[in-house]
C-alpha cells in the first residue's frame, strides 16, 4: 500500500532538482556584474521611494480567510462524494443540509459586501 | 520484460520518472514556441521564423540565452527566499504527474488518492508566487503577488468544488477509476452530465495558471511583469518553465476528468481491436493539445478582465454554480440516473 507513494516522494524531490539545476547552471555560466543601479528595486527608472513592504488592502486578508472556509467545506465534501453511492439518500439529505449552512454563511458574505472589489 | 522485473525498484521508479518529464519538459519547450506561431498567425503575424527550419530552434536558443544571463539579486530582496520560490513554483507543478495516467494502468503511482493529492500540490503553486512577490522587495512584486494570490485562491474553491462534482460522479478519487468510470462513448464521458462544472474548471484552470485573460498578476501595462519583475536569467526561466507545465498539466486534467482521457470517442463495439480508432494513449494526447490549443486561443482572443469582474465572476458565479450542480449531481447518483449511472 505505501510503497506506491514510494514515487510520488522521488518525484517530488526530482521536480525540486529541476528547479535547482538551472539556477546553478544558470550561476556558473552567466556572468556576475552587479553595480547599485542594477540591483535595486525596479520602478520605472526613479529612485525607488518608500519601502515595498507598504500597506495592502485588506480586503486581500478577507479573501483569505473566506478561503480557508470554503477549502474547509471541500475537504468535508471529498470523502462523501467518494461514499455518496453506498450512503444514497440518507447520505445526500445530510450533505444538503451541510451546504445549506454554508450557503446561509455564504449569503450573509455576500449581503454584507464582503465580496465587493470596486 | 524480464529485464524490466529484475531491476531494482528504484531503478524501475527513477527510469518512470525520466520517461515522464523529459517528453514534459520537451512539449513546455515547444509549447512556448507553438504559443508564439499560433498567437502570429491568429494576429496574421508569422511568428519566430529565423533560428532553424521556420523557427523550430527557437526555444532551444531561448534556453541557450537565458542560461548565460545574469540572474540578478536585488540587494534589498530576501536572498533565500528570493532564490527559494522559483524552486517552489515548479516542483509542484511536476511532481503532480507522478499520478497521471497515460492508458489504462500505465501510471507511475497508482494511488487511491490520486485526485486528492493533485489538489495538494497545485494549492502549493500560490506560495511561489507569493513569495517571490514578497521576497523581491519591490512595489510592483508585490502587488502582483497581492493580485495573483487573491485569484488563486478564489478560483481554487471552484475549481475544488468542480473536483467534487467529477468525484460524485465517479466514486473514486482515483484518476485511473475517474477515466473508467466514464467508458462507454463520446457521450458517457463526463462533460455532458456535468457541462457547467467543466465549463467553470476549464476556466478556473485558466485563472490559476495566471494566463490571459485573468493575467492581471503580470498585466504588463500596469505592474510591469507582477511577481516575477525582478527575476532575470535562468530564475525567471524556471518560473516560466512552471507556468507551461501547470497549463499542460490542467489541459491533461480536464482532458481525464471530462473527456475520458484516453477513451475512444466511439462506442466500444464498434472500434474494438480496430488500429487508432480503439482506445489508446493517442486519444489522450490529441485531448490534451486540443485544451492546450483552447489556452492559446484564449489568450489571441480575449482581453485582459478586469481585477474586480474576476473576483466576481469566481464568487458570485462559479461558487453558487458548482453548489448547485453538485446536489444535482449527487441526486442524479442517488437515482442511478441513466446512461451515466446505471446499474
Amino acid at each position: 500500500m505505501l510503497d506506491n507513494y514510494l514515487p510520488v516522494l522521488i518525484f517530488i524531490l526530482i521536480g525540486i532538482l529541476v528547479g535547482v539545476g538551472p539556477l546553478v547552471l544558470g550561476y556558473f555560466l552567466g556572468p556576475r556584474r552587479p553595480d547599485r543601479e542594477k540591483d535595486s528595486p525596479y520602478e520605472c527608472g526613479f529612485e525607488a521611494f518608500e519601502s515595498a513592504r507598504m500597506k495592502f488592502d485588506v480586503r486581500y486578508y478577507l479573501v483569505a480567510i473566506l478561503f480557508i472556509i470554503f477549502d474547509l467545506e471541500i475537504a468535508f465534501l471529498f470523502p462523501w462524494a467518494v461514499a455518496l453511492e453506498g450512503l444514497g439518500m440518507v447520505g445526500f439529505v445530510a450533505m444538503t443540509l451541510f451546504l445549506g449552512i454554508l450557503v446561509v454563511g455564504f449569503i450573509y458574505e455576500w449581503r454584507k459586501g464582503a465580496l465587493e472589489w470596486e | 520484460m524480464e529485464l524490466w522485473t529484475s531491476l531494482p525498484v528504484i531503478v524501475r521508479i527513477l527510469l518512470g520518472i525520466v520517461a515522464i518529464l523529459l517528453p514534459l519538459l520537451g512539449l513546455v519547450a515547444y509549447y512556448t514556441l507553438a504559443e508564439r506561431k499560433i498567437i502570429g498567425y491568429i494576429q496574421v503575424r508569422i511568428g519566430p521564423n529565423r533560428v532553424g527550419f521556420r523557427g523550430l530552434l527557437q526555444p532551444i536558443a531561448d534556453a541557450v540565452k537565458l542560461m548565460f544571463k545574469e540572474i540578478v539579486i536585488p540587494t534589498r530582496a530576501d536572498k533565500g527566499l528570493f532564490l527559494l520560490a522559483p524552486m517552489i513554483a515548479i516542483a509542484p507543478a511536476l511532481a503532480a504527474w507522478a499520478v497521471i495516467p497515460f492508458d489504462a494502468g500505465l501510471v507511475l503511482s497508482d494511488i487511491n488518492a490520486g485526485l486528492l493529492y493533485i489538489l495538494a500540490l497545485t494549492s502549493l503553486g500560490v506560495y511561489g508566487i507569493i513569495i517571490a512577490g514578497w521576497a523581491s522587495n519591490s512595489k510592483y512584486a508585490l502587488l502582483g503577488a497581492m493580485r495573483s494570490a487573491a485569484q488563486i485562491v478564489s478560483y481554487e474553491i471552484a475549481m475544488g468544488f468542480a473536483l467534487v462534482g467529477v468525484l460524485v460522479a465517479a466514486g473514486s478519487l482515483n484518476l485511473g477509476a475517474i477515466v473508467g468510470a466514464q467508458s462507454g462513448s463520446a457521450l458517457t464521458w463526463f462533460w455532458l452530465p456535468l457541462l457547467p462544472l467543466f465549463g467553470v474548471y476549464l476556466v478556473s484552470g485558466v485563472a490559476e495558471t495566471n494566463r490571459a485573460p485573468f493575467d492581471v498578476a503580470e498585466g504588463e501595462s500596469e505592474i510591469v511583469a507582477g511577481f516575477h519583475v525582478e527575476y532575470s536569467g535562468m530564475a525567471f526561466a524556471v518560473f516560466f518553465l512552471a507556468e507551461y507545465a501547470n497549463m499542460i498539466l490542467i489541459a491533461t486534467l480536464t482532458a481525464l476528468l471530462f473527456f475520458g482521457g484516453w477513451l475512444s470517442p466511439f462506442p466500444q463495439a464498434w472500434v474494438d481491436g480496430v488500429f487508432l480508432l480503439d482506445d489508446g494513449f493517442h486519444w489522450l494526447l490529441v485531448k490534451v493539445f486540443f485544451f492546450m490549443f483552447v489556452f492559446l486561443w484564449l489568450r489571441a482572443t480575449f482581453p485582459r478582465y478586469r481585477y474586480d469582474q474576476i473576483m466576481r465572476l469566481g464568487w458570485k458565479v462559479f461558487i453558487p454554480i458548482t453548489i448547485a450542480w453538485i446536489l444535482v449531481v449527487g441526486l442524479a447518483v442517488v437515482y442511478k440516473l441513466p446512461p451515466w449511472w446505471a446499474v
